[in-house]
């Protein structure tokens, strides 16, 4: 016994005396893959630079010019609705299907690994099939997914429920299978119907993977870049009187990227700004939704 | 070579016990570097002509070869050079020698640029013509190479249809040309225009070059311009549209599909599926394998005096040399630039890729379309040159006057029409109030 506890001792010993090499690498590379771009990202939003280790300190009128920006406040809206339509439509959606596909239908598995699939493909790759598969169809019409601000809209709630549909369905899968069997007798020796015990006794059991599920989808609809790039790349523009655009299917990060990569040296500090901003607003609409949504987990 | 023994043991080691070495690993390669190759000095290219990159890695092997030293070269991917420059000169091994080659560029990056007056390759150039200074007189860049740009034409296609490609030499004739082609395209087998498609891969046909017919006449109306005006006026926008409209409505597919493009109009040049095309010199050796008998016409558009106009020539590849760089680097640049202008294979390797080079000693060009320009020239016709290059932020300014195209393509009206002139006369303005912030 004494023994048992004197080797545990000298093993929580080894390990405080050891924990640093194991945590290190991790620390490291953590330190430097995330938290010392993080920190410089931050003071470059202060400063007006070209290349990033020669920036001078001009205080925060860079935060100024961001939310001045009209093409900004327009991407934030674009970005917003596109957010909250694709979170809606693909967490129905991805539901539906996993609920489908737990009620012993022949061939559960085949559907699953199909509709996982899209997953696999890269965003930018995506991107560009669907706008020939939009194109195919609207040339029929006479028109292209680059001239209606609508079609690019619509495009690219389509696209997103079709790459993300079958990722959130494997979470929902999950959760439904550990939905406990005996609840569920129960509820049907009560004499519940199968809405009853959908809304009643299964969702409330799913819910934390609803949680992580709209927490995905939210962010990943605020953070989309890639097909948002090559699927319409912004385009159709209004081209204002004054000759400026808005770019009126340009969403948040490629606004900021486009503005980084414009021939002013002010614009790179305005885009820093704006992805200090970006940053600020998807962190705290992500805690702020997993806050909400945790509440109503319930405890097994 | 044992440096770099040195380097990769230590970033074996590195993946061992990362947190502690990755430091050290940092360490090793740059003493390494310091230290052996510091007398000869480096020559790091970094070079923004994806289509030039096999040419110069046999040039670097050349180089190699004669002298020794082996330089770096390194290509930007399609459309990446400017995020690549970026962060390449962040890194202590930046670059000794890049791409400078527009007004827009000078303002971005003529601060890490050396002043290339009374250098070796300056001595070198045979005009002045493709140099680009700053404001306070500093020779930013220089060109190492000019290409021009107009309409390809096909004379055998022409000559097909019952007419002769010398007898085009003003904007009624092209169109008389153009629009006779078009009404018998289908007894013909051809079109008079290939597609000019809005896409990424070409659209810069008609909203980078095209658009010089405007720039160029109003540069001249100005007495020409030093640097990137502050507005234009759009006094030729107007005769844009009159080509414009001759090439989408005379062309083997129909306008509003241009949006979508794809539809590959080198190919379709190349299937002599029609016999006008928007393009430049780069294009000449691909061309001419498959179509012989090809000539570059000048953008006539209905200019009063445009018997005249020769082709738009000017260049975009203007090398500069970084002025944080090493003294021996600069000077091992400097060097490497001489021998690729002066060295006969070199040379001749490049001309055919990129050219004519306007250098004393350098190889002569077998570009047909370049030996076009020059018997404009010769001919007393003038240069139009390339006013484009002034296009402030140019990626934001092409890209509206694309959308506004594609608006207009689908729906041809006067309304659509007025938002490609704000696009292209408005959209400069506030183009360049951004890029000077």
């Amino acid at each position: 016994m004494s023994k048992k506890i004197g080797r545990g001792n000298s093993q929580t010993q080894a390990t405080r005396r050891w924990a640093w090499l194991f945590l290190g690498p991790v620390v490291a590379a953590f330190t430097i893959g995330f938290v010392w771009p993080f920190i410089q990202g931050i003071y470059l939003s202060f400063c007006k630079f070209r290349i990033t280790s020669d920036a001078t300190l001009v205080g925060i009128s860079n935060y100024q010019a961001a939310l001045a920006d009209p093409s900004f406040q327009h991407s934030f809206w674009y970005t917003s609705a596109t957010a909250v339509v694709s979170l809606v439509l693909i967490n129905v959606f991805a539901f539906a299907v996993a609920y489908a596909l737990t009620q012993g239908i022949r061939g559960s598995n085949l559907y699953r690994t199909v509709f996982f699939m899209p997953n696999l493909i890269g965003g930018i790759v995506l991107g560009y099939i669907w706008s020939m598969i939009f194109d195919g169809i609207l040339s029929h019409y006479d028109t292209s997914i680059l001239l209606e601000t609508k079609y690019g809209f619509w495009g690219l709630i389509i696209l997103m429920c079709w790459q993300q549909i079958g990722y959130m369905m494997i979470i929902y899968i999950a959760g439904l299978q550990a939905v406990p069997e005996d609840m569920i007798e129960a509820a049907k020796i009560d004499g519940a119907t199968k809405w009853q015990t959908l809304f009643r006794v299964i969702i409330p059991n799913v819910m934390p993977s609803i949680t992580i599920c709209t927490f995905l989808s939210l962010t990943n609809g605020f953070k989309l870049f890639d097909q948002n790039l090559a699927l319409t790349g912004g385009l159709p523009y209004l081209i204002q009187p004054d000759g400026s655009t808005i770019n009126t299917t340009e969403m948040l990060a490629l606004n900021i990227y486009n503005t980084f990569y414009n021939s002013s040296t002010a614009a790179r500090g305005t885009a820093q700004a704006k992805a200090v901003i970006f940053f600020v607003l998807v962190a705290g609409l992500g805690l702020a939704q997993l806050a909400y949504t945790r509440k109503r987990e319930v405890q097994q | 070579m044992a440096s770099n023994n040195i380097t990769r043991r230590s970033f074996l080691g590195a993946a061992g016990i990362a947190a502690l070495t990755l430091a050290a690993c940092g360490g090793a390669g740059g003493s390494g570097e310091g230290g052996s190759d510091a007398a000869a000095g480096k020559v790091y290219w970094l070079n923004f002509k994806p289509e030039l990159d096999e040419t110069l890695q046999t040039i670097k092997d050349m180089y190699k070869e004669a002298k020794g030293i082996e330089p770096k070269i390194v290509t930007a991917a399609s459309g990446t050079y400017s995020q690549t420059l970026t962060s390449e000169m962040d890194k202590t091994d930046a670059p000794t020698m890049f791409v400078i080659g527009n007004a827009a560029g000078v303002k971005e990056w003529g601060d890490f640029a050396l002043d290339l007056k009374g250098t070796a390759i300056e001595s070198e150039l045979n005009t002045d013509a493709y140099n680009l200074y700053d404001e306070s007189g500093k020779l930013v860049s220089m060109g190492y190479c000019y290409e021009c740009y107009g309409i390809v034409a096909n004379a055998d296609l022409i000559a097909k249809a019952g007419h002769d490609i010398a007898d085009i030499k003003d904007f009624a004739s092209l169109e008389a040309v153009a629009t006779d082609i078009h009404s018998r395209a289908s007894e013909l087998g051809f079109d008079a225009f290939v597609a000019t498609d809005m896409d990424d891969s070409s659209s810069w046909r008609v909203t980078g070059h095209l658009a010089n017919l405007d720039y160029f006449y109003e540069e001249r109306d100005d007495g020409g311009w030093d640097e990137c005006p502050a507005t234009i006026k759009g006094t030729y926008v107007e005769n844009y549209k009159k080509l414009y409209d001759l090439a989408i409505n005379n062309s083997t597919v129909e306008p509003k599909t241009l949006a979508t493009g794809g539809h590959d109009p080198a190919q379709q040049f190349k299937d002599g599926k029609a016999c006008f095309f928007f393009t430049g010199s780069w294009d000449y050796a691909d061309l001419a394998a498959a179509q012989p008998n090809i000539h570059m016409l000048p953008y006539y558009c209905g200019v009063d005096g445009e018997e005249k106009a020769g082709l738009n020539c000017g260049t975009e590849n203007c090398w500069a040399v970084n002025a944080n760089a090493s003294e021996a680097d600069q000077q091992a640049t400097i060097d490497f630039m001489v021998w690729l202008v002066t060295d006969p294979d070199a040379s001749a390797l490049l001309v055919e890729q990129l050219g004519i080079m306007p250098y004393n000693n350098a190889a002569e060009s077998t570009n047909g379309f370049l030996n076009d320009a020059a018997d404009y020239t010769s001919n007393g016709c003038y240069v139009m040159d390339w006013a484009t290059n002034y296009q402030p932020n140019v990626d934001d300014y092409r890209a509206a006057l694309v959308s506004a195209l594609n608006a207009y393509n689908a729906n041809p009206s006067d309304k659509t029409w007025a938002d490609v002139r704000t696009a292209f006369v408005d959209g400069w303005a506030t183009q360049y109030k951004k890029a000077n912030a």
